[in-house]
């Protein structure tokens, strides 16, 4: 089972995804274990699959007000919904990817699956999810982790 | 006659990758003044045909791609043409897989996320082992 201990793999990821790719400083709440199987999502998320040494899914969610402006401050001036939906799946892709530097080879990651406007069809594998809330500028998102 | 990548003038690049903010990103942030966008493409299998097509002389290379990833495409356009400089940009993060890639014919390893710098400087060391 997903111990608790291993999501500073994640948080570090989240950090440093902002403070390289934003050149800003994201801050990120306590995580939290969600036991209902639903963690929640905002109105653009990125999915990626997990097989391998670990099963389940990575998400990173977050309002278009945040993408637009994390856009924006990679000197993208284009920000209609393909590469808002584009940038959550990237965000997502990055921040798993990274994780095989503790987790190894054997964490397989697929791409990205993006859902945008229709929050019910985010869901997760299991009951079990850990939330790690993410405030960047005036906006929130969240990264959940559902591992077995 | 010397047709290395040392003895050229301008050098043609070929960006792959499934993201088309990381396409553009790396077209837009790239400084090298030798360095010229020839095309892009957003699969491995797409890839192979642009580099038939432009004969690239420097790539950079996504790895977690549909279709066709990037260390099959990397061993794809190494069969094509072993002089080409291939630069894999990548969020995969563990030293396994970089090491099969450079075993497959990388050159480089930048690991994403990335600053504008850091990929300036990878392409940068990239061309001077060349």
């Amino acid at each position: 089972m997903f111990k608790e201990a291993e999501i500073r793999t994640f948080i570090e990821g989240t950090t440093n995804y902002f403070e390289t790719s934003a050149q800003q400083s994201a801050t990120v709440g306590s995580p939290y274990l969600v036991t209902d199987g639903n963690p929640g999502a905002y109105e653009y998320t990125g999915v990626i699959g997990v097989t391998g040494a670990r099963k389940g899914v990575v998400y990173f969610t977050a309002p278009r007000g945040m993408l637009t402006v994390l856009l924006m401050r990679m000197q993208e001036t284009d920000t209609s919904d393909e590469n808002i939906k584009d940038l959550v799946g990237e965000v997502a892709n990055t921040i798993s990817g990274n994780a095989r530097r503790d987790f190894g080879k054997n964490f397989v990651i697929s791409v990205p699956v993006v859902i945008a406007h229709d929050l019910e069809k985010v869901t997760t594998p299991h009951s079990r999810s850990f939330v790690i809330p993410i405030n960047w500028r005036t906006h929130s998102a969240k990264l959940v982790v559902c591992l077995e | 006659m010397d047709t290395s990548v040392r003895s050229k003038g301008t050098l043609k690049l070929m960006i792959v990758d499934d993201s088309n903010i990381i396409r553009r990103r790396i077209e837009r942030s790239q400084q090298i003044a030798r360095l010229e966008v020839v095309g892009a493409a957003s699969n491995g299998r797409a890839a192979v045909e642009m580099f038939r097509r432009t004969q690239p002389d420097v790539v950079t290379m996504d790895l977690t791609m549909p279709e066709m990833d990037g260390i099959e495409c990397v061993e794809e356009l190494i069969a094509i043409n072993s002089e080409v400089l291939i630069l894999v940009v990548s969020a995969l993060a563990d030293k396994a897989t970089a090491v099969e890639a450079i075993e497959k014919g990388a050159n480089g390893f930048l690991c994403k996320p990335f600053t504008d710098r850091q990929l300036n400087d990878a392409l940068e060391e990239l061309l001077s082992e060349a």
